[in-house]
């Protein structure tokens, strides 16, 4: 199949982008969407032009690398879908494609269509854990886990950091990221001791990062390709709600050191 | 000078030298600990755990990974479970069962005092990430679940739906952003490890590149530990991730660490098969679909019928009909090579005829459709999405796959390679599995070595290391800085007339016809002599783009090639010496009659551990003998 791209090219983070427009004859409609780039790419490098840099990784959509704003949709048209599952018979002979890198404030654009989410690893850093170091741990099974509750706290762990839930979201909130980790957590019995202290933190975190505010749009849980619900943001939005009327963990009375 | 390979097994009962080996090894006091800085390269559940666990001990650590963020390192991607030796279903399971069973599935080709070990610390893996949050299946009760794997008459293996990698390695990564929140591990992202620096014998530092700015930046340390994984992309095709590269291990063997059994890899039979030039990677399709799915070719060479209009007496259940005991649950072995063999007579299906049928008609007529959805749902969802075709009214297609390397750098019982200082951990030391790894076994690998084995054995030997104080002004880190960007000008200034990724085809071809599922003597030394010339023509004629100072992929990629190159060399020269079929290495010329993988313990019950000697000579082998006291040499069968 011939389809026609409009692909953002910037050389750097400081540089100004652009569209630049590419023919992409004889594609393969097998080939996953990143193969249809990675050919554009080999035959720009053999044209003697600059190769369209763009993050990838495990192609199974599971690393999170990926993420592509295709036509103005994160992950592109197919629901429940990574762009590197994205395979090109979802598209038609002859289609005009644009694509694009995350677009938010906390996302800078490093170059071409790679951007840097570095600020979900510190959101994840400022509390998204069990304070629980090496050795000691008791037997596996001393704690039980009702069924109900490891498979919530698996669905919100599906998450795989992608960031096209904040590209999706018209504010550019990281809420259902940062809400996802909350969750998971907070359904289980080990997420407990921590769990009014880690959505302070990772709730003030997510600020610091520059994210915008929640405002209940619905756009991140349409583009997230695990499907993660957005009922995870009311999960955090109560949990920092007890947080604040129990005046900060760290000044409640009993509340130790975590 | 002779390399000394000394794998410092300690004396004494099997399940008793690692407790005495605890106690033996020398401590650094907690005190002193924070004046210690040890590398950490890669980011995996073997990273991650030990740099987390180094931190939370006090050690200074760094950390380095090539993508984005630690949690993309390709342990995600594992599907299937992690196996532990809890017993919990009470089903005969203990230490010792999984210590069998993990020495006789790796065909008697490991090492039984580190098997061990890992069966015992399996327990406490299970502990560790539960304590962690990681959330494993339960039944109702609330207790945790198991199933069973390949390999194993017990239910050992724990599981997170289909994502217990991507569950474990975040359980790694968010004990590791702990400790980097707290400044104890500073992590460097989007940064590749090019060099090892070895200072008088002794390991002390790297060189690296900052994938974003180019820059290269020298890095010294007390001790220095590779978790960077497998090698399987050195045939351009193959499951792990498009990242996934040799090069950290590669550098280390060029600097002196010995390369353990390079030619042992697992190909695993189920994987959705190429569709075209433009693939770029090969997806599994989990083992446990062979459970209800029926494996079969055509009889007829090059019957181009669509599978429905292929009548019953006019197919081959080949698995079936060979193993008729364990039909088409044979292990991974045995059924990869017998998908090859049907497809080289011609019988084999889809483009190119590189495919067989995986039926599930039977099991849809038996049990009802919904039954196999709720069983398969999910895979069958990934298979239509990958393939555009309906696998409940027309058999899959599947092919083997490169899937995981068992070699790697060679280590001694404290996994420490044979340069003093350098541990290697993970998918990347030649590991605990022999010449094949069982399923589930992989991150239980990872795991061990991370939180509960390295732990200690670094103390011990930086406890009785006496280090000069190092620092990056250190000529040694400005030669190798020097040679990095030599070799970048000469990439750069090539400007030749194909692409890095035409040379890594060419030279995955070329691996998987002659160094893939069955190996011969002339096939092997057709490859010794057409990987050199494909490797002078890549580096005559490779065209990478851009320069140095900016993120290049290009660039990147072209340096990783070119170490797949010389490691493809050596794996062809290792399956060359090694005249014997073991796991999943299977030279042709030996076999029993019926075709089956045949042994020969008397000259081969050994490591392979290569030395390299330098640019343009023959690396040298030597011979770790393997002993085995605990568990009974025979010849595995599944008719």
């Amino acid at each position: 199949m011939n389809l026609t791209l409009h692909v953002w090219r910037q050389s750097g983070p400081k540089e100004k982008g652009r569209f630049v427009t590419y023919e992409a004859r004889d594609i393969s409609p097998d080939s996953s969407f990143l193969e249809m780039i990675d050919v554009v790419n080999e035959r720009l490098t053999l044209a003697g032009q600059a190769p369209i840099a763009f993050d990838h990784d495990c192609r199974e959509g599971i690393c999170g690398s990926c993420s592509m704003m295709i036509d103005g949709v994160a992950h592109g048209p197919q629901h429940g879908t990574a762009t590197c599952q994205l395979h090109m018979r979802k598209f038609r002979d002859g289609d005009v494609i644009r694509v694009e890198p995350w677009r938010a404030r906390a996302f800078p654009v490093l170059k071409d269509l790679c951007v840097d989410r570095g600020a979900f690893d510190r959101i994840i850093a400022a509390g998204g854990f069990v304070t629980a170091s090496t050795g000691g741990a008791q037997d596996a099974n001393a704690t039980l886990v009702p069924k109900v509750a490891a498979d919530a706290a698996m669905d919100a762990a599906a998450c795989i950091g992608c960031g096209a839930c904040v590209a999706a979201c018209p504010n550019g909130s990281a809420s259902l990221f940062t809400a996802a980790k909350i969750a998971h957590l907070g359904a289980l019995p080990q997420g407990q001791p921590e769990r009014y202290r880690r959505v302070e933190s990772m709730v003030a975190q997510m600020d610091r990062e520059g994210f915008g505010g929640c405002t209940l749009h619905g756009e991140c849980q349409e583009a997230c390709p695990k499907e993660i619900s957005m009922d995870v943001i009311t999960k955090m939005n109560r949990d920092y709600l007890v947080a604040q009327f129990q005046g900060g963990e760290s000044r409640r009375a009993g509340g130790g050191t975590g | 000078m002779m390399m000394e390979l000394n794998a410092r097994i300690p004396a004494g009962p099997v399940e008793k030298i690692w407790d005495e080996h605890r106690f033996q090894m020398k401590l650094v006091n907690p005190a002193n600990k924070r004046r210690y800085t040890v590398i950490v390269v890669g980011s995996g559940l073997a990273g991650a755990s030990a740099a987390a666990t180094l931190a939370e001990l006090g050690y200074q650590v760094k950390c380095f990974c090539f993508q984005d963020s630690p949690r993309r390192a390709h342990s995600i991607a594992a599907q299937g479970g992690i196996n532990a030796a809890k017993n919990y279903q009470n089903d005969g399971d203990s230490v010792r069962r999984l210590f069998y069973d993990t020495v006789k599935g790796g065909d008697f080709r490991a090492r039984e005092a580190n098997v061990y070990r890992l069966a015992q610390v399996s327990v406490n893996i299970i502990d560790q990430c539960v304590a962690q949050g990681v959330p494993f299946a339960r039944e109702y009760g609330g207790l945790l679940a198991n199933r069973s794997f390949g390999g194993a008459q017990v239910s050992r293996t724990f599981y997170a739906r289909g994502q217990t990698g991507q569950q474990l390695l975040l359980g790694a990564y968010q004990a590791l952003e702990r400790q980097i929140g707290l400044g104890a591990v500073q992590m460097y992202a989007r940064t590749e490890m090019l060099d090892l620096v070895v200072i008088d014998g002794v390991a002390r530092g790297i060189v690296t590149r900052d994938l974003i700015s180019g820059k290269i930046e020298s890095h010294a340390a007390d001790a220095v530990v590779l978790g960077t994984g497998g090698y399987g992309n050195v045939f351009y095709l193959s499951t792990n991730a498009k990242g996934s590269n040799a090069t950290a291990i590669w550098r280390a063997y060029k600097k002196g660490a010995a390369f353990g059994n390079p030619c042992f890899t697992q190909i695993h039979p189920t994987c959705i098969p190429q569709s075209g030039d433009h693939q770029s990677k090969l997806t599994l399709m989990s083992e446990s679909l062979r459970n209800d799915g029926r494996v079969w070719v055509p009889k007829a060479k090059g019957d181009a019928r669509a599978p429905a209009e292929v009548p019953e007496a006019e197919r081959d259940y080949y698995l079936e009909r060979k193993y008729p005991s364990y039909g088409n649950l044979s292990p991974r072995d045995i059924a990869s090579r017998a998908a090859k063999e049907v497809c080289d007579e011609g019988r084999g299906v889809g483009p190119g005829g590189l495919g067989v049928y995986l039926d599930f008609a039977d099991a849809i007529k038996r049990l009802g459709r919904d039954a196999i959805e709720e069983r398969y749902g999910n895979l069958f969802e990934m298979y239509e999405r990958i393939t555009g075709e309906d696998p409940y009214t027309r058999p899959m297609r599947i092919y083997p796959a490169v899937h995981y390397t068992m070699g790697g750098l060679w280590v001694d019982y404290n996994l420490m390679s044979t340069v003093p200082g350098l541990h290697v951990i993970g998918e990347a030391n030649f590991s605990d599995h022999g010449a094949n790894r069982l399923g589930a076994s992989a991150l239980m690998q990872g795991l061990a070595d991370g939180y509960f084995i390295l732990p200690y054995t670094i103390g011990n030997y930086i406890a009785g290391a006496k280090l000069a104080k190092v620092d990056t002004s250190h000529a040694a880190f400005r030669e190798a800085e020097a040679a990095i960007a030599a070799r970048t000008r000469r990439f750069l200034e090539t400007k030749g007339t194909k692409t890095v990724d035409h040379f890594h085809r060419a030279l995955g071809k070329l691996m998987w016809e002659y160094c893939g599922m069955a190996r011969t003597e002339a096939g092997l030394k057709t490859a010794l002599e057409k990987i050199p010339v494909l490797r002078e023509e890549f580096w005559r004629d490779v065209n990478v783009p851009g320069s140095d100072a900016e993120l290049n992929q290009a660039l990147e990629k072209a340096g990783r090639v070119a170490d797949f190159f010389e490691l493809a060399e050596l794996m062809c020269r290792d399956a060359l010496q090694r005249r014997e079929s073991c796991g999943g290495h299977f030279r042709v010329e030996s076999q029993t009659p019926d075709g089956e993988a045949l042994r020969d313990d008397v000259n081969f019950a050994f490591v392979a551990a290569w030395e390299y000697l330098g640019e343009g000579k023959a690396p040298v082998m030597h011979k770790e003998p393997l002993q085995f006291e605990n568990v009974h040499l025979a010849q595995r069968s599944y008719k």
